[in-house]
């Protein structure tokens, strides 16, 4: 009995940290999908992109993989306002999001993912850093630094990007855009623009996300295809697009599947999130904080 | 209430209970109870946002009514699809036109005749009896010379003679035209009226929702309005323009 | 054209086509062939819901690999209990069965949402169906299942010969029921749900009953497609069964050659089946898959309509004529679904 408490606590401790990173790997899909509205499925596929790239930048040159992420966020920016431009003006504005769009994402998805196996290979890719490797011990939690460091940035995120979306003027502007385009034209503000730069946002959370994920895990390419289900179920519970939603989405998750994974068995955990997402839809689509 | 909305009462055709809707914290409409009879011309007016098209979508199964019922004739609606209630004899035209917009005019008037008008009478008509109403109906509405265009080819005002052609094919029992009539000229605004009474003199009751006042005032034989939710004013034309609750609501702002 | 007689040419268009692969007498054709045939199978169904309801379904893979599985499972049974063996049209009439529930399942649960959900949760269900197959030792697990391809049927000739004799009709059934649908009042009723679902529940569609039907023949076809392939490929792995190039070519034919009328996807798979059976052997298949993925890209963003709307708008007439929606046959259309 004790021997089992000891395991349901380590899991649902190492639930909640990987809940904190899956808030991360969520996060640009709650801007992207949640308040724009764009089904971008390819967004697991950027932060793959990520984690290479963070990769490329370890192995080479020894960068701490966080670091480098923070450094080419510009970069995915850039990468995510062009991406946007192309939707707008072949989709967007021509009302065929739904069925061309759609499939221009998963395009997208499919070109990044063949891209990076033509590059890289199939083989798992990993990371190193002072913080893969030790554990903190207290008492019979085990904690794994690896963990924790992408937790807490992860954190650290989240909170910045809701101060950027609540305190900041382009920050409302993009919680309105999804409300409310007509207000924003009359105050001067240009609604694409306002999308531009929340979907370049989003894409720019990749960056991080994969940082985090490479550094969690190895990676090869199509590591990326495990987290569109994740990635959505947490976001449609989470409540489209509420950043405090989708954090507690996220730790639920996170500790339901590392339950599972622990009395069940690690390779059912990547069925939880699909059970989770059907459930999310059948009973309460609005998400946990909806109402 | 007056004596045609006593009679209404009685008699009605679409009888509206105590219904409720809100949109989270905002009250979209609140207890508002409604009759109208077979045969009536009625009129529902409100400033914007006073819940006209809530209320219309409550009707017509868009939306679901939180709270009060909706019967049509002996039907009790609530719960039912909104297909299920266009079956019954339902029809209504959208405030902004939504035509479908891959197929031809005529096909666009196919729509209803192959799924409420067959499935009512329980049996198909042959090809080319279903394509010779649809291009009438289209002459009625006077698009029958654009029977094999796209709806993107249509002018406003054709459009939305393209939405009343699509909920008269239906042959409904109740018509509720959305602002038909936004934006249109004067002789635009009278052909669509006189097209409404004409079909109100076969037989269908039309409750129309419109902004432009005179419309309203010359079509409906009977008015009710909303505001903020809930009916402040119902009877003869001429006794609700005189409410001073009314005036000061409505025609105050 | 009336059915029947689309169905008779399409029929003398298949035998042809058998009996000139004979006669070449490369049992390399009878491979490629089947792949191909198997692809313009896979593209009509997602079309159905995809491109005449306007709903996208991404798991193609999960329902083509239900039906594959699902023959795995027969044949262990069989095999192991020496029961009577299955002639492949049951088993692929089992895989349709099995794959059309489980879409109908999934779209009773999404479809009354929006259609984003409907089109996340396909993809989700790939993940999710691997992962069972992937814990299920009886069909193989992650491991893998042998099946055990007779070596001749009677009167074919050689196994392969069969196996694409049956999908090339099973092509044609597909893309007969495509044309049907496309022209009845079935069709009409996709058509309006994938313009606007509001007027056409207002008109009096029943939308839901409707994408539940599209979503149920689709995943049905797809699930056929995927019951004989088990015995093409002789060695079954969840990773190649469920890996993206069916999903992936499912979306990408339709979409490239079109996809308001049956021609689209069946251009789109002949022409791109075609051009990667013969790029795998000159290149490898994963440059392959990159150029299908750019070719999708490409044109959804500059071919709207794919090779169909580019090649009216090279003649000058517009789609519509051609998809022409025609008035609907009495007969053809049934009852009241």
């Amino acid at each position: 009995m004790i021997f089992s408490f000891d395991l349901l606590i380590n899991a649902v401790v190492s639930g909640i940290l990987i809940g904190g990173f899956y808030a991360a790997v969520t996060s640009g899909v709650s801007l992207s999908f949640g308040i724009l509205d764009i089904v971008n499925i390819a967004h697991p596929a950027f932060i793959i992109l990520g984690s290479y790239v963070a990769y490329a930048a370890n192995s080479s040159l020894g960068l701490d993989p966080i670091l480098t992420a923070i450094v080419m966020m510009p970069a995915f920016y850039l990468l995510g306002a062009g991406i946007y431009q192309v939707y707008y003006t072949s989709f967007e504005k021509r009302g065929q999001e739904s069925l061309r769009g759609l499939a221009f994402f998963f395009g997208l998805l499919f070109i990044t993912e063949v891209s990076l196996v033509l590059y890289f290979g199939v083989d798992y890719r990993y990371v190193d850093a002072r913080y893969i490797g030790p554990s903190w011990h207290f008492g019979m939690l085990d904690i794994p630094l690896r963990i924790l460091v992408p937790y807490l940035v992860s954190l650290l995120l989240m909170a910045a990007l809701q101060i950027f979306l609540t305190r900041t003027f382009v920050g409302r502007a993009i919680m309105a855009v999804a409300q409310d385009q007509l207000a924003l034209r009359l105050m001067a503000v240009d609604p694409i623009r306002i999308k531009r730069i929340a979907f370049g946002v989003s894409i720019a959370t990749a960056s991080l996300a994969g940082a985090f994920l490479i550094i969690i895990q190895p990676v090869e390419p199509s590591v990326g295809r495990e987290y569109i289900g994740r990635v959505f179920a947490i976001c449609v519970l989470g409540g489209m697009g509420s950043l405090p939603g989708t954090v507690i989405a996220a730790m639920l998750l996170g500790v339901v599947e590392s339950l599972t994974s622990t009395f069940y068995g690690p390779s059912w955990a990547p069925a939880v999130s699909f059970g989770f997402l059907l459930l999310t839809l059948a009973v309460r689509p609005a998400g946990l904080l909806g109402r | 209430m007056n004596a045609a909305a006593v009679t209404a009462a009685a008699h009605g055709l679409l009888r509206v209970n105590n219904l409720g809707k809100r949109f989270g914290g905002f009250v979209a409409l609140e207890n508002v109870s409604l009759s109208v009879a077979a045969g009536e011309r009625l009129g529902l007016i409100g400033p914007n946002g006073s819940g006209k098209s809530t209320l219309v979508n409550c009707i017509c199964g868009t939306l679901r009514n939180e709270y009060g019922s909706v019967h049509f004739g002996a039907q009790k609606l609530d719960g039912l699809d909104a297909h299920e209630r266009t079956h019954l004899g339902l029809a209504r035209s959208f405030q902004l036109p939504r035509p479908f917009v891959s197929l031809s005019l005529a096909d666009n008037i196919r729509i209803p005749l192959l799924y409420t008008v067959a499935m009512r009478r329980g049996h198909h008509h042959a090809s080319r009896e279903v394509e010779e109403r649809c291009v009438e109906l289209l002459c009625e509405v006077g698009l029958g010379d654009k029977a094999r265009r796209l709806p993107r080819e249509l002018t406003q005002v054709e459009m939305r003679k393209l939405e009343l052609a699509r909920a008269m094919a239906s042959e409904p029992k109740l018509l509720i035209a959305d602002e038909a009539m936004a934006g249109l000229t004067h002789s635009e605004i009278e052909d669509i009226l006189a097209l409404l009474v004409r079909l109100n003199e076969q037989g269908v009751t039309i409750i129309l929702i419109e902004h432009i006042m005179s419309a309203v005032m010359s079509f409906s034989r009977r008015l009710v309005v909303l505001v903020s939710g809930r009916k402040i004013a119902d009877g003869a034309p001429g006794d609700v323009m005189r409410d001073p609750e009314v005036e000061r609501a409505y025609l105050g702002q | 054209m009336r059915t029947p007689t689309f169905l008779l040419i399409c029929l003398a268009v298949s035998a042809a086509v058998f009996a000139i692969s004979v006669a070449l007498g490369n049992d390399y054709i009878f491979f490629a062939g089947y792949v191909v045939m198997q692809y313009v199978v896979l593209s009509t169904a997602w079309n159905i819901l995809g491109g005449y309801c306007g709903y996208v379904n991404f798991g193609s893979a999960a329902f083509f690999a239900l039906g594959a599985y699902s023959t795995v499972a027969i044949y262990k049974l069989i095999t192991e209990n020496d029961f009577y063996r299955m002639p492949m049209p049951v088993l692929m009439l089992i895989g349709g069965v099995v794959s059309g529930v489980v879409g109908l399942g999934m779209g009773y649960l999404t479809l009354r949402l929006r259609g984003a959900f409907f089109a996340i949760a396909t993809l989700a269900l790939a993940v999710v169906l691997q992962t069972l197959i992937v814990n299920w030792d009886y069909v193989g697990g992650s491991r893998g299942a042998y099946i055990i391809r007779p070596e001749q049927i009677e009167p074919i000739g050689s196994y392969i010969r069969y196996l694409f004799l049956i999908m090339m009709l099973l092509a044609v059934a597909a893309v007969t029921i495509a044309r049907l649908i496309e022209h009845s009042r079935l069709g009409y009723g996709f058509a309006t749900i994938r313009d606007d679902e509001l007027a056409a529940e207002a008109s009096g569609v029943p939308t839901l009953r409707l994408k539940l039907i599209a979503t149920t023949i689709s995943g049905a076809l797809m699930g056929m497609a995927g019951a004989p392939f088990p015995y093409y490929i002789g060695y079954l792995q969840p990773a190649s069964t469920f890996g993206l190039d069916y999903a992936v070519n499912s979306i990408a034919m339709p979409l490239i050659g079109g996809t308001t009328s049956w021609v689209g996807p069946l251009m789109g798979a002949l022409l791109l089946g075609s051009l990667q059976q013969i790029a795998t052997v000159t290149i490898s298949s994963a440059v392959n898959l990159l150029i299908v993925g750019c070719l999708l890209v490409v044109f959804v963003v500059i071919a709207p309509n794919g090779i169909v709307g580019l090649s009216h708008t090279y003649l000058q007439r517009k789609p519509e004529d051609f998809v022409g929606r025609r008035p609907v046959d009495a007969d053809a259309s049934g009852k009241v679904p």
